[in-house]
């Protein structure tokens, strides 16, 4: 894409846990190639997505691939915003630290004014 | 305006697809421009000219390719594609196999992109 | 910002969460599975007479018809087809709560 075209803000709104479906494993693909494009990328965990987070993680006897470490590049990958959503993890009975990455913590109360300010929202 | 539609979910299995193609022809009859529309997940699956339900049923696949025979661009995710076994020879005419580079562009290119999925 | 929901609000969250975060005055679309929402004499009859209070609601006609519950729509509950859903995008920005 060439610098003429327009930068467009585009927000990855994440509400899945990680092995039950795909859908967070295949979303966090959609943000490594995106990231390789010029936009201006951010990044939502809310609802189950925060779960996705969770440290410790270990699917060696599920045989599949155990991808929680992966999110901690996506600021490499140009996705330099990315929040929690504080409801998110309290109604999990998480806390911030034990995640594998350290987002800013908004309340979900935040979360509209954020979906506002965007061009794109994607859902995984 | 322009949309781009993006699909989540198999044919027949959920009803991501039916949803979405009823979208389509709607913006299609009110004169909006469909700038493309992307298949991720499961819903790959959409467009393999494989499928053969019964005569009493919607032929899926083949309702996208018409769709894709108005010119409209369909792409399927090749990364999303090849984990489930579609590849070029399997799907319909009037679609594709590309990156998600696509669905960055026609998102990018779109005045709204709509979500069709579980 | 419209809000889409497509989930039954019965086993699903997703209907709790677009009530939690759309703002007041956001249209809201239910389709597939979200129409159940709009039945009266649900256990969510509350949240959705809220929601109803506060947010245009739509509901896809066709979904309704289908699963055979138009005459226990709430009031207020506005039946719409593809063509009044296709406006709705036109005029704001979308999200799936998928």
């Amino acid at each position: 894409m060439s610098d003429e075209e327009k930068v467009s803000k585009i927000m990855f709104v994440n509400r899945r846990a990680p092995h039950g479906s795909i859908y967070a494993y295949e979303g966090l693909e959609v943000k490594l190639i995106m990231g390789a494009f010029d936009q201006d990328l951010s990044a939502i965990f809310m609802d189950d997505a925060v779960l996705a987070l969770k440290k410790g993680q270990d699917t060696s006897e599920l045989g599949v691939k155990e991808f929680s470490a992966t999110f901690r590049v996506l600021e490499d990958y140009g996705i330099e915003k990315i929040y929690v959503v504080e409801e998110s993890l309290k109604e999990r009975g998480l806390s911030v630290d034990e995640l594998v990455i350290q987002p800013e913590v908004i309340p979900i109360s935040k979360v509209a004014e954020l979906m506002e300010q965007q061009d794109v929202l994607l859902s995984f | 305006m322009k949309f781009s539609i993006l699909i989540l979910e198999g044919p027949y299995h959920h009803e991501a697809g039916d949803s979405a193609y009823r979208f389509v022809e709607a913006a299609l009859r009110k004169g909006h421009e469909i700038r493309g529309i992307f298949f991720y997940h499961d819903g790959v699956y959409n467009v393999t000219k494989l499928m053969e339900p019964p005569s009493d049923d919607r032929n899926i696949a083949k309702r996208w390719s018409e769709i894709g025979a108005k010119g409209i661009d369909i792409v399927v995710c090749i990364a999303a594609a090849k984990r489930r076994g579609i590849t070029p020879e399997i799907i319909v005419p009037n679609t594709r196999i590309s990156g998600l580079g696509q669905l960055l562009e026609m998102a990018v290119d779109s005045d709204r992109l709509v979500t069709f999925g579980d | 910002m419209l809000h889409t929901v497509n989930k039954s609000p019965f086993i699903f969250r997703n209907f709790e969460s677009c009530a939690r975060v759309a703002k007041a005055e956001d249209p809201i679309m239910l389709y597939e599975d979200g129409v159940y929402a709009a039945m009266k004499g649900t256990s969510v009859e509350g949240l959705m007479k809220e929601m109803i209070a506060k947010h245009p609601v739509f509901a896809i006609r066709a979904d309704v018809k289908a699963r055979g519950i138009e005459e226990k729509i709430l009031e207020g509950v506005k039946l719409c087809d593809y063509d009044c859903f296709v406006d709705l995008v036109t005029q704001h920005k979308i999200f799936a709560w998928l």
